[in-house]
């Protein structure tokens, strides 16, 4: 536990700090001199409003759409299938995050190109790939973090006791009103763990965005190219904070949904 | 569950944590907070650092910084390996360390760790600013009389008449088309410009700040009104011009590329058609089969020149002399000019390689060609065109218009 507070909050006092000092442009020397510089461009240049707008919209947008896909899946696996196959299914979901993220990352990239699967699919249809951008960002950011929301559902539902589903019939509800009014308040907790991941691992991606976003960027690659690319630490740092921020808000309103206290 | 679950969630909260104190916790190193070398009448004085004089003992080895391909020992490929014969020849036991971008060899070079590092010309002045690397006694390296002499004695290798480093190698940014999507065959720069729209959705571009300077020299060529004299020196009105040209393009840019074998892949499958692209890339993607073209436009371009420059806190200078002599000797220039796909800075090199029209291919010799080539060169306060009347944009201005393009 100290471990952890040492670790977990002298980064972030380091993280403010530095998103404090300045940088010298061309040496790239960190001067340390007290500024709010660094914050002053963040709130006054309106390229970085809209790219905190696009990312908090996509970290969204994955999260709802993982939601949906992956509450059917784990109703079929807590609540439908045999002991037998539960333990397949389980195996199944945690089968693809034994592969690297960026071989899929890759693959959706093969996928989305004009000759790829998606194209050739979509194409009887009269549709075609959506090409690189922020659809295809969405798309397999949804496919890479859908086991981070079917597992937390699955543990949840798994919890809710089949005896309330007879009840619930016995009382002359149909299995919507059942769902509705019965199983997706006590797995709400859960919709909320799970979307603590997928919205968080989006908010901070950068990698998946390089390789099918085209030309979109993110708060990640923002990030990432003012530390990797011009070597600015400071302006990374006060970027950095922006994230923070939303992940701060996010946990204390999923707090008082009682949520944490579910995990 | 619920154990597992938030253990699992504080693992991910550490994770989280650690990478911050990697990226942010930690200070730039060694560098100090010396502010950039004051403003001089030409671009800026560097801070003092010794030059050695002459070569002593060797260390019995030498810490090389490095891009990826240019100090192969075998261990990627057996029959690739230039440092084992050096380390032969010297008993010099050579460490070498790749790195990925210049801003990395920047940083990295900032901890005084290395002996010599391979710097492009984005990352040159940068290093020499900061008093990060030593000027170079080219006396004590033999084979730089032998370098090509458009080389020597450049903007980003060198100041108020000191060299910095040994040329090491250098290589166009072209213009690559597909050959069956693109008819007919395009012979300006305006292919990615102002006609950019015939090929909408399947333009690339460099994913760098430095690809504004490919815009600056276009509007060189198309806008002599601008004034612009030399696309790495521009002013805030030239630097608006250029950002808006880019934003224009970014309507039909389908992906920018920073990653070689991505942009290989995006015009092999047809993603892309047309954009700007290295020699390398071009040899690779015809290789594989693709209709592309890669072509030196009627504007010229820009490029890449890299250096040999040695630290101004080397702890085995004298090795690391003897490997900056190695590297550009002709076998080694050979080896990895032919291992990279890039024009060798040794033309004595070009009896070496094991395809003998190389050279050509890459216009190693051709100093007309070189002359086209506007080297990377980092974009200072100071004009780099010798305006003294208006301040420049700097790369941190260039930086910020970079993500401004992008929006």
């Amino acid at each position: 536990m100290l471990w952890l507070g040492v670790a977990y909050l002298a980064a972030l006092a380091a993280l403010l700090i530095t998103s404090l000092w300045t940088q010298n442009d061309f040496t790239g020397n960190i001067e340390r001199v007290w500024t709010l510089d660094n914050f002053h461009d963040l709130f006054t240049i309106p390229v970085y409003r809209t790219i905190t707008f696009r990312t908090i919209v996509l970290a969204a947008s994955v999260t709802v759409v993982d939601a949906l896909l992956a509450f059917p899946m784990a109703l079929f696996m807590a609540k439908v299938a045999s002991p037998r196959w539960q333990r397949v299914l389980v195996i199944a979901v945690l089968m693809p995050l034994w592969a690297s993220y960026l071989v899929k990352a890759y693959a959706w990239r093969g996928m989305f190109s004009s000759s790829g699967l998606v194209e050739s699919v979509a194409a009887p249809f009269g549709l075609g790939t959506p090409g690189y951008g922020l659809t295809a960002t969405a798309i397999t950011l949804a496919y890479l973090w859908l086991p981070f929301m079917i597992l937390p559902l699955y543990a949840g539902l798994e919890r809710v006791p089949d005896s309330l589903f007879e009840a619930s019939a016995d009382l002359g509800a149909g299995s919507w009103t059942t769902l509705r009014r019965v199983v997706l308040p006590m797995v709400f907790p859960a919709f909320v763990a799970g979307s603590i991941f997928t919205f968080s691992l989006t908010l901070g991606d950068f990698i998946a965005v390089k390789i099918v976003g085209g030309t979109t960027q993110l708060l990640g690659n923002v990030v990432y190219d003012n530390q990797g690319a011009a070597n600015n630490l400071p302006f990374a740092c006060a970027v950095a904070t922006v994230p923070i921020v939303v992940m701060v808000l996010y946990l204390a309103a999923a707090r008082r949904t009682g949520a944490l206290e579910q995990l | 569950m619920k154990r597992r679950m938030s253990r699992g969630f504080t693992a991910l909260a550490s994770a989280a944590v650690l990478l911050g104190v990697a990226a942010c916790g930690t200070d730039s190193g060694g560098g100090g907070d010396t502010s950039g070398g004051a403003p001089g009448q030409k671009g800026f004085t560097p801070p003092d650092v010794p030059m050695q004089q002459s070569i002593g003992t060797m260390e019995g080895q030498v810490n090389i910084l490095a891009w990826p391909g240019y100090a192969e020992d075998g261990s990627n490929d057996k029959t690739v390996d230039w440092v084992t014969p050096f380390e032969q020849a010297t008993g010099c036991q050579a460490n070498v360390k790749y790195f990925g971008t210049s801003d990395e060899a920047v940083q990295l070079m900032k901890t005084g760790e290395y002996d010599v590092v391979s710097a492009s010309g984005d990352a040159t002045l940068r290093l020499i600013a900061a008093g990060d690397v030593a000027p170079v006694n080219t006396d004590l390296v033999k084979n730089y009389a032998d370098e090509s002499a458009f080389l020597k004695d450049q903007p980003f290798n060198s100041v108020n008449g000191q060299m910095y480093g040994i040329p090491h190698g250098w290589g166009a940014n072209l213009l690559m088309y597909n050959t069956d999507e693109v008819s007919p065959a395009p012979t300006s720069w305006s292919a990615v410009f102002d006609d950019a729209s015939a090929h909408k959705g399947k333009v690339t571009a460099y994913d760098s700040p430095i690809y504004i300077a490919d815009a600056a020299l276009y509007l060189m060529n198309t806008q002599p009104d601008l004034g612009i004299k030399d696309p790495y020196a521009l002013d805030d009105d030239q630097l608006a011009a250029a950002v808006d040209l880019l934003k224009k393009q970014k309507e039909n840019v389908s992906e920018y590329w920073s990653d070689y074998l991505k942009e290989t892949q995006a015009f092999e499958k047809g993603d892309s058609v047309i954009g700007t692209t290295w020699q390398v890339i071009a040899s690779l993607a015809q290789s594989d089969g693709a209709h592309v073209e890669a072509f030196l436009p009627d504007e010229g371009s820009t490029g890449w020149s890299d250096t040999w420059m040695i630290s101004a806190k080397a702890k085995n200078p004298n090795c690391g002399y003897a490997w900056m002599d190695y590297i550009a000797s002709p076998p080694a220039q050979a080896a990895v000019a032919e291992y990279f796909g890039e024009a060798p800075a040794n033309p004595k090199a070009c009896d070496l390689t094991s395809d003998k029209t190389f050279c050509d291919t890459y216009h190693a010799t051709d100093a007309a060609y070189a002359a086209q080539i506007h080297y990377w060169t980092t974009p200072i306060e100071q004009c780099l065109d010798g305006r003294t009347d208006v301040k420049c944009t700097d790369y941190g201005d260039w930086t910020q218009a970079w993500t401004e393009i992008k929006g």
